[in-house]
């Protein structure tokens, strides 16, 4: 291969790197009004009133929009396909605000000082309501989070507002009770896992102003610019072919920009004044009022044999979405669907939840999508099994895993938010990824664990995980290749680079097809006027649902032009060869480039221009695979755990660039790594966010960064472009569980809800040695 | 009022309120290489270089910098072209949202410490966050830059 699974460097970090404008602020006009947005002190209150009079006065205020300025539209910001399996139950602006942060109303004005002037001026006065801040309570709680009779689901997702319930769902295979009633050994435990900050280094942002067609113009920070087309065009009333949406670099996104954040505000101030605005959140903004991780409560109970064949997995989820609903039932879903196959063999599986309202910032998509949390819960309890059944937590997953060509039915049972589909495990390379790792890890060496000093005890923890390639029959793709005189390409894409490497990993795609180099195709992403549809960067759908499309638009380019050289040859298409740079009569030896070509194509002969669009939605949703294993040194005197290494052995097929999937993973294991050990959104008993910049809510640095050894496993998947599944999401699954696992092997302690700080380590520890 | 520096070498004068800082006025006279990430001084999106020395300049009074020389990574393109090319090998560059500030972080380091390991480059850099990373990868191809005397 010429262009794929090669070291390629990404084809704008140069660019980027030498400061050139990029991000959606560097395209802001220069006279945009500055938006700022007044935001609730309390998480749950009625706005008797507003008295925005004097603020009205200051030079320089262009308008203040509430809730009176909108007619009642519920839509979901959740920024997915249509119809969504979020429930519709926020409006722009609302009488009722719902956590602190929440949206009361905007002010816009000519510079940022006048628009903070503006917000101090303006007076609210409150009814406050009671609020519901436990997340385990909030079921049926006497207090309503969404009373108003606008809102509703697109279609069955258990929404049942007035117990405050966003979605619920339930499935079983098999009769869980009698398989469990039949087993040797049971356990039952619960885990809870914390709200995690995306922190992202850009901020949301966006700007939008009319241009000289009078069409809306976005620039915006997102992750899915068509649903933001879209969903904006549906909460304003505002024609959706007026609306251009363009997304240039985004600093970051890990699903927190799947959403909508500012846009609509943005856009109402542009269509109110007809003048050009931008919003940029602060980070206090971000943290408090975009998106967290969804918190959960996990119930799992386990139950095997004495041979440790695993035979029941029964699976409770309680899951808390905050004030809305964006991606309540699918994030739940996923801590099921893409967890509990991993053990294929047992007898018996049920999952059941329910995903409850509660007057927090609201959760949304996060890179693992429900999966880090079942996978927490699930790899930690079967560790807990094995210690019952006096058994090897290796040898039990080499029993108990899922393998090559086998299947789950809980694949066929369960999608996101809708039915699965059924298929096979063309490519699962988990036996190879679990024994590489534990020869990476020197396991044999170090398991359980090894004394350091009086007080340092070094172990080794692991887990398996597993993820999706998008999301079958749902997500689409397309991708649009031109042919340019001289001979090189338009990509034009609808996919979302967000700094994963989409707009590099596309073009090598199409330029392996097309035999060149990456340099001859030029690529565009995601622009609503320009490009093909895409649904956006999410579920890890882009290398495999964009690769696919991209590589279908390159074979039916490449079709296009040797019927071109044919008709140039006055032959039969059999009779041309096409090398990439030339096209070759094979009978009679005559021969035209490519560019010679393409260039008489546009000036001379036969004129026309070559362009082609295809589109791919994919059948199977082939899950990439890995097995995490974590060293660590745990200081049994002050709890402290200090990641040594993180050995990562992934399948995620062929990697399309080797050196950017690799980024995906270990970017992704160190975010795994700060939840397992102390990334926490902290809510005061007021609700009001404690963790609301990167001092009190602390990232990994790198000084914490352990040393991260990653392989690929040799796999090839024959539904991916050149064999590639996606890798997006996976590492950020097992870091959690395989250092909890960790902590338990080196002290007995089992910490079953994250972040596994010193403080509950050494609690428990102290718990423990008093026990003794 | 009125603040004469030095940006990239260059003689300029700006106008600026008392109460703004270096990240505002820069991004005022459209420097947009110089990014906000937070407004606690924790990020180390917006350094910028003063009198050669990595500062975020969101903490930096225009009004103090009279004289003062700053340097963005518009005042080093070659260089941040070079460890460019070092991040393109290592696939270590994500978002690209961290790296004008990584380069010019990384400039500094170089003229200041001779021969860092890697755990001096952790200790320099340890201002400057990067989400997407994890890191491990900016730091081989850092060392690979350093090593580069071309
Ligand atoms: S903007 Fe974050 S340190 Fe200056
Ligand atoms: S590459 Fe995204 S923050 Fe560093």
């Amino acid at each position: 291969m010429k262009a794929v699974n090669i070291i390629t460097p990404s084809i704008d970090g140069q660019g980027l790197m030498m400061g050139k404008p990029g991000y959606t602020n560097d395209f802001s006009d220069k006279n945009s009004l500055i938006i700022k947005v007044l935001r609730s002190p309390h998480p749950y209150a009625k706005i008797v009133s507003i008295n925005d009079s004097e603020a009205l006065k200051l030079k320089g205020v262009e308008c203040i929009l509430s809730y009176k300025d909108f007619d009642r539209r519920p839509f979901t910001r959740a920024g997915q396909g249509y119809p969504e399996p979020s429930p519709h139950d926020k409006f722009v602006f609302d009488e009722y605000v719902r956590y602190v942060g929440d949206e009361v109303l905007c002010v816009a004005a000519i510079d940022e000082v006048t628009a903070e002037k503006a917000l101090a001026l303006i007076k609210v006065e409150y009814q406050i309501l009671e609020s519901v801040l436990d997340f385990e309570s909030a079921m049926n709680h006497q207090s309503i989070i969404h009373p108003e009779p606008e809102i509703h689901e697109m279609f069955p997702i258990g929404f049942e507002p007035k117990k405050n319930i966003a979605a619920s769902y339930q499935m079983h295979i098999g009769n869980v009770e009698k398989s469990l009633a039949q087993c040797d050994v049971v356990i039952k435990e619960s885990f809870y896992t914390q709200a995690q900050a995306h922190a992202m280094m850009e901020p949301h942002a966006v700007n939008s102003r009319f241009d000289y067609q009078n069409r809306l113009v976005l620039y915006s920070s997102t992750q899915t610019p068509f649903h933001v087309r879209r969903i904006i065009s549906q909460a304003l009333n505002f024609p959706l072919s007026r609306i251009r949406v363009i997304k240039p670099r985004v600093g970051g996104g890990f699903g927190g920009k799947q959403a909508i954040h500012g846009e609509i505000i943005c856009s109402a101030v542009t269509i109110k004044t007809g003048k050009p605005a931008k919003l940029v959140y602060t980070r206090k903004e971000v943290f408090e009022s975009s998106y967290s991780r969804h918190p959960m409560r996990i119930d799992m109970t386990l139950g095997a044999d004495l041979e440790g064949h695993l035979k029941a997995i029964d699976c409770y989820v309680l899951s808390d979405t905050g004030a809305y609903g964006e991606h309540a039932l699918t994030v739940f879903m996923v801590t099921g669907s893409k967890v509990l196959p991993l053990y294929n063999k047992v007898d018996s599986v049920r999952f059941h939840g329910h995903v409850v309202y509660t007057n927090h910032t609201p959760a949304g998509a996060f890179r693992g999508y429900g999966a880090i949390q079942g996978n927490f819960a699930l790899e930690s309890a079967v560790d807990m099994l094995c210690e019952k059944l006096k058994m090897s937590p290796i040898a039990f997953r080499q029993i108990n895993m899922i393998k090559e060509t086998e299947t789950s039915p809980i694949f066929a049972i369960m999608g996101e938010g809708t039915e699965g589909t059924a298929m096979n495990m063309e490519t699962c390379k988990l036996e190879f990824c679990l024994n590489r790792g534990l020869e990476l890890i020197n396991w044999q060496k170090t398991y359980p664990r090894i004394q350091i000093d009086d007080h340092t005890v070094r172990s080794v923890g692991m887990a398996i995980a597993m993820q999706g390639s998008g999301i079958p029959y749902i997500d689409m793709g397309a991708a649009t290749i031109k042919l340019n005189d001289d001979g090189f390409y338009n990509l034009l894409v609808g996919a979302t680079e967000i700094g994963q490497g989409s707009d590099t990993i596309l073009t090598q795609i199409a330029a392996e097809e097309l035999m060149t180099t990456v340099d001859k195709v030029i690529v565009y992403s995601s622009d609503t006027d320009l490009t093909p549809f895409d649904v956006g960067a999410y579920a890890s759908s882009t290398t495999f649902v964009s690769g696919n499309a991209v590589l279908k638009a390159a074979k039916t380019m490449k079709s296009k032009l040797v019927e071109e050289a044919a008709n140039y040859f006055n032959c039969d298409i059999i009779l041309v060869e096409f090398n990439g740079e030339v096209f070759t009569q094979i009978k009679t030896k005559d021969s035209i480039t490519l560019k010679a070509l393409s260039n008489r194509l546009y000036y001379n002969h036969d004129q026309k221009q070559l362009m082609v669009t295809e589109s791919y939605v994919g059948h199977k949703s082939p899950p990439p695979f890995m097995a995490g294993f974590a060293e660590i040194d745990l200081d049994t005197e002050t709890g402290e755990v200090k990641v040594n290494k993180y050995v990562s052995v992934v399948d995620c097929g062929v990697t399309i660039n080797p050196k950017l999937a690799k980024g995906q993973v270990e970017g992704a294991i160190v975010q795994g790594m700060g939840m397992a050990l102390y990334e926490d959104v902290k809510v005061s008993s007021q609700g009001k966010l404690i963790s609301n910049d990167f001092m009190s809510y602390r990232i990994p640095s790198r000084n914490e960064t352990p040393e991260l050894i990653t392989e690929f496993a040799i796999s090839h998947e024959p539904s991916g472009p050149f064999g590639a599944k996606s890798v997006g999401e996976i590492g950020i699954d097992t870091p959690p569980a395989a250092i909890t696992n960790a902590i338990f092997n080196a002290c007995g302690v089992r910490i079953k809800t994250l972040p596994a700080t010193p403080e509950k380590i050494l609690m428990e520890l102290r718990r423990k040695n008093h026990e003794n | 009022m009125l603040v004469n520096l030095f940006l990239n070498g260059e003689a300029k004068t700006l106008q600026v309120e008392p109460g703004d800082f270096l990240l505002d006025t820069l991004q005022k006279n459209n420097v947009v290489s110089v990014r906000r990430g937070c407004e606690s001084t924790s990020c180390g999106v917006c350094t910028v270089l003063l009198e050669g020395k990595p500062v975020p300049s969101c903490s930096l009074l225009t009004v103090r910098l009279e004289g003062k020389s700053i340097t963005t990574v518009e005042g080093i393109q070659k260089e941040a072209e070079k460890l460019a090319h070092y991040f393109g090998l290592e696939g270590a560059d994500q978002c690209g949202f961290c790296n004008p500030s990584m380069a010019l972080t990384v400039y500094a380091m170089k003229k200041e410490l001779k021969d860092p390991t890697i755990e001096t480059i952790k200790s320099y850099l340890v201002g400057n966050l990067c989400r997407c990373t994890g890191y491990q990868a900016q730091h081989i191809a850092i060392l690979h830059y350093l090593e580069d005397q071309s």
